[in-house]
């Protein structure tokens, strides 16, 4: 049988097939969309080039090491209006950090307390989680900071209220005073911990701390957390201990009391080795003395981001819950698990599979919106190199572009940290 | 010797007892209140917590909004009136409505034309939402932009009117022309569409006179109104947007793709409000010398950008979603990339991502309240910035944080119920 068609007709290369041919089209395409990106920021840059107040001022980073000149309220590490616009941002980035971070622990419990209770059998509990969920999505988070920030400025105490003998106001068991500046904690201290300089607090009220004594009392801190650390793992290597026994013969070893002990005796003697000692805040003048200071704007904004964002948490954890068939409860209730265990052995990993990405944008959600605690003048990054730093040196470009790179630095390792995370408790398959 | 039993049984009964109710204690309320609210010693405890919280709130809340006064120009007159029992002083939000819907700097003799445009939005939004309502009264949403803006900006009505023809003009000749390619029709629409404005323009500098309205500039718009505008400008400007970029995203072409990738990643891992300090400082760098954007146009700009973007991820999930049998069937019914995309891919993908454009949305909607941190008027920075800082409401403060409470909830609370509306709507599988 003869073919009709002859071979294959060598495919030479005609300029006509950029346009009529699909594999090469998308050549023709990619071109076109190349020019245009580079005539679009072309433009942009030549813009930028010849606008007067860039002319003028050129791009230059150095004014990160010229002295910053302003005071931030709440100082992780040390700090002096002399120090530099870096530091300043660098203090910035860390204070970002810790109120992300406590933001993130509160709204997990938060939500997933709300996110469970949703569900509950019991009808009052169900819609009071309900309203308390459609309030908070449904109002803007500026709001809601704004609100906790006039809230505890016009409900809490001022500290002279914690004056004179029959105060209008006590400390809270005598350790904690909440007052309309914040909340003042006792603040732990150790007598006997390395480092010649004792660790005392500083007696007229002074709250800058030498160099050394910090570097004497994070290693202090370095001892307890390796401790803690020990501890865990002992923790573990019990717990594996007694799931061998377990698989062997069939009997779990009580361990708990293992457990509590593997926890509680090191940290103990630990602390009492160090001469652990509270510095419990004590009304001096007009204001309290000693202890640690959570300021009103970090206290507002923690608890603004935390129940704002828990709403988003709980509205995952009851999606992802809803989503185990129910057949997986009925087969865990009919091996007899009790409802607690059924939630906690069958239907809650499960369900966590289905939680953790959205979760992960949560995080992200929190993370970003701590920029906001410029409303509330808390001294975050967008407060220090955003705000004031921008203002003093008029480095806008330089200034946002640091800002943006930092969020997007942090939104990228987080992210990737919890796909990790995600990938490794995700159901494998094949 | 069936007949045996009529001796030995004295009575039978021949028909069946009626169903007795059951006892008082398992049926009707009570057996409801032990069953949801008492049915394990836990439970009961749990609901005394709640029921004693919700107690704490109410009676906190109820006498407030009870004994509130309406009354009254100043806190000083409020508290006279109130005479210190416990008392909301609403009389700053019957004092100050108007700029809380309007910003302070706009005309008060004009507050009748926004009153008109969020009116008529009642008109022209609810064809687009309900699909039972005639469709012929999509009309009055086509007309409705262009309207809204001659209404709230003022200025001659040749301006919304060219700028209505120049879209009409540019699908017409696209329609014609998209039969031969679809790139080509596209660009085609895009030159005429401009053709047209660029006529309008010069029309409407000759005729400035006709159908004038007072003209107000954008700095003036402030209060809940900018809220709104921000909001469905953007919203309705980043739906296109994010489609091309979730569409992009997931091109074969690796140059469209990286650009794509980039774009939505920096944009989802930088906060709003350093986009909107970048409207607020920066862009204007990036633009020739001379040009002179309004704040309003620059923070739509980017607040688009930033929506996009989200919108895109949402998308990209819908795409995502459907089977890879539908792209293939529209392969090999002989579409094109264009005819596929529009016949059959999208209307499925955009159907699936209905509720997270609505999430996206409502979320934009509460965003838009962050251009208050670059001194803008919109509701929060009218309650921060001008009425917290009087003299004559100094000390008032629940009451405007409640109003801005209630009037974001309802929009927000009203959009995602429709939302799930929508969603019962087009559920075409198993029903």
């Amino acid at each position: 049988m003869t073919t009709m068609t002859g071979p294959p007709r060598a495919d030479g290369f005609r300029i006509g097939k950029l346009l009529t041919d699909t594999r090469y089209r998308s050549y023709t395409f990619q071109a076109i969309a190349v020019v245009l990106l580079i005539v679009f920021f072309g433009w942009l840059v030549s813009n930028a080039i010849r606008n007067p107040v860039l002319q003028q001022s050129g791009i230059d980073f150095g004014f990160l090491s010229e002295p910053a000149g302003y005071e931030i309220s709440q100082q992780p590490i040390p700090y002096t209006p002399q120090s530099s616009h870096l530091r300043a941002a660098v203090i910035g980035a860390i204070n970002t950090l810790i109120v992300a971070l406590l933001a993130c622990v509160t709204a997990t419990v938060l939500g997933v307390i709300a996110g469970i209770l949703r569900l509950s059998n019991n009808w009052v509990i169900r819609k009071l989680m309900s309203v308390y969920v459609e309030i908070f999505r449904n109002i803007p988070v500026l709001i809601w900071i704004l609100i906790f920030m006039t809230l505890s400025v016009n409900v809490f105490p001022p500290p002279s209220a914690f004056r004179g003998d029959d105060p209008d106001a006590t400390p809270v068991l005598g350790l904690m005073a909440v007052t309309n500046r914040g909340i003042y904690f006792p603040r732990p201290y150790f007598t006997n911990g390395i480092g010649q300089v004792p660790d005392a607090p500083a007696a007229d009220g002074d709250d800058t701390a030498p160099e050394a004594q910090e570097v004497a009392s994070s290693a202090n801190w370095l001892i307890v957390l390796a401790v803690l650390a020990g501890s865990f793992f002992a923790v573990r290597a019990v717990n594996n201990w007694a799931t061998v026994r377990q698989n062997a013969t069939g009997l779990r070893p009580t361990t708990w009391w293992m457990t509590l002990a593997l926890w509680v005796v090191p940290l103990a003697l630990t602390l009492f080795l160090l001469g652990l000692r509270w510095d419990v805040p004590e009304l001096r003048g007009f204001n309290f003395q000693g202890g640690i200071l959570a300021r009103n704007s970090l206290i507002a904004l923690w608890f603004a981001l935390s129940v704002y964002t828990g709403a988003f948490i709980a509205e995952n954890v009851r999606a992802g819950i809803l989503a185990i068939s129910s057949g997986q409860t009925e087969a865990a209730a009919a091996l007899g698990l009790r409802p607690r265990r059924i939630m906690g052995l069958v239907v809650l990993p499960q369900a966590l599979r289905i939680i953790i990405p959205p979760l992960i944008s949560q995080y992200l959600n929190i993370t970003k919106n701590t920029s906001l605690a410029i409303v509330v003048g808390y001294m975050d990054l967008t407060a220090t190199l955003g705000g004031i730093t921008l203002n003093q040196t008029g480095r806008a470009l330089e200034c946002i572009l640091l800002l943006m790179a930092f969020y997007l630095t942090f939104s990228l390792v987080i992210s990737a940290v919890m796909n990790a995370y995600n990938a490794s408790v995700a159901l494998k398959e094949r | 010797m069936s007949d045996t039993h009529e001796e030995t049984i004295a009575f039978v009964r021949e028909s069946e007892i009626p169903a007795a109710p059951p006892p008082e204690r398992q049926a009707g309320a009570i057996r409801w209140v032990r069953d949801n609210l008492f049915s394990t010693w836990f439970n009961a405890i749990v609901t005394l917590v709640a029921l004693y919280v919700i107690w704490w709130l109410l009676s906190g809340l109820i006498p407030w909004i009870v004994n509130g006064t309406w009354e009254g120009s100043s806190v000083l007159e409020c508290r006279e009136i109130l005479q210190g029992e416990t008392g909301g002083c609403f009389s700053v939000l019957r004092e100050r409505w108007s700029q809380l819907l309007f910003g302070f700097q706009y005309p008060p003799s004009l507050h009748w034309r926004p009153t008109l445009a969020f009116a008529l939005l009642f008109v022209a939004v609810p064809p687009a939402l309900f699909f039972k309502l005639p469709r012929w009264m999509l009309v009055f949403t086509a007309v409705y932009p262009f309207l809204a803006y001659w209404l709230i900006w003022g200025g001659t009505i040749i301006t919304p009117v060219f700028a209505a023809i120049g879209l009409v003009v540019g699908y017409l000749v696209f329609v014609r022309v998209e039969k031969r390619s679809f790139m080509l029709g596209l660009f085609a629409a895009l030159v005429a569409a401009t053709v047209v404005w660029w006529f309008g323009g010069v029309i409407a500098d000759e005729f400035s006179r006709v159908a004038r309205l007072r003209p107000v500039a954008s700095r003036a718009m402030g209060g809940f109104m900018l809220n709104m505008i921000l909001g469905i400008v953007c919203v309705s400007l980043s739906l296109p947007l994010g489609i091309l970029l979730a569409l992009g995203r997931q091109s074969r072409l690796p140059v469209v793709k990286g650009f794509c990738v980039i774009f939505i990643e920096f944009i989802r891992g930088v906060p709003l409000i350093t986009l909107l300090f970048v409207a607020n400082v920066i862009l204007a760098f990036f633009l020739p010398p001379g040009t002179n954007f309004d704040l309003i146009l620059r923070v739509i700009i980017m607040i688009t950008l930033f929506a996009s973007a989200y919108i895109a991820e949402v998308i990209r999930g819908g795409l995502a979603a459907l089977p890879k049998g539908q792209y293939e069937a529209g392969d090999s019914l002989g579409l094109n990339y264009a005819q596929s995309m529009r016949l059959i891919i999208l209307p499925q993908a955009l159907k699936i991502s209905i509720p997270g454009i609505v999430n996206v949305a409502v979320g934009l909607f509460k965003d838009t309240t962050l251009v208050s941190v670059i001194s803008m008027y919109d509701l929060v920075g009218i309650i921060r910035g001008s009425i917290l800082a009087s003299t004559a409401w100094s000390g008032i403060y629940w009451e405007l944080w409640v109003a801005a409470c209630a009037m974001f909830f309802v929009v927000c609370y009203g959009i995602s119920q429709y939302s799930q509306w929508l969603e019962r709507q087009l559920r075409t599988d198993h029903r």
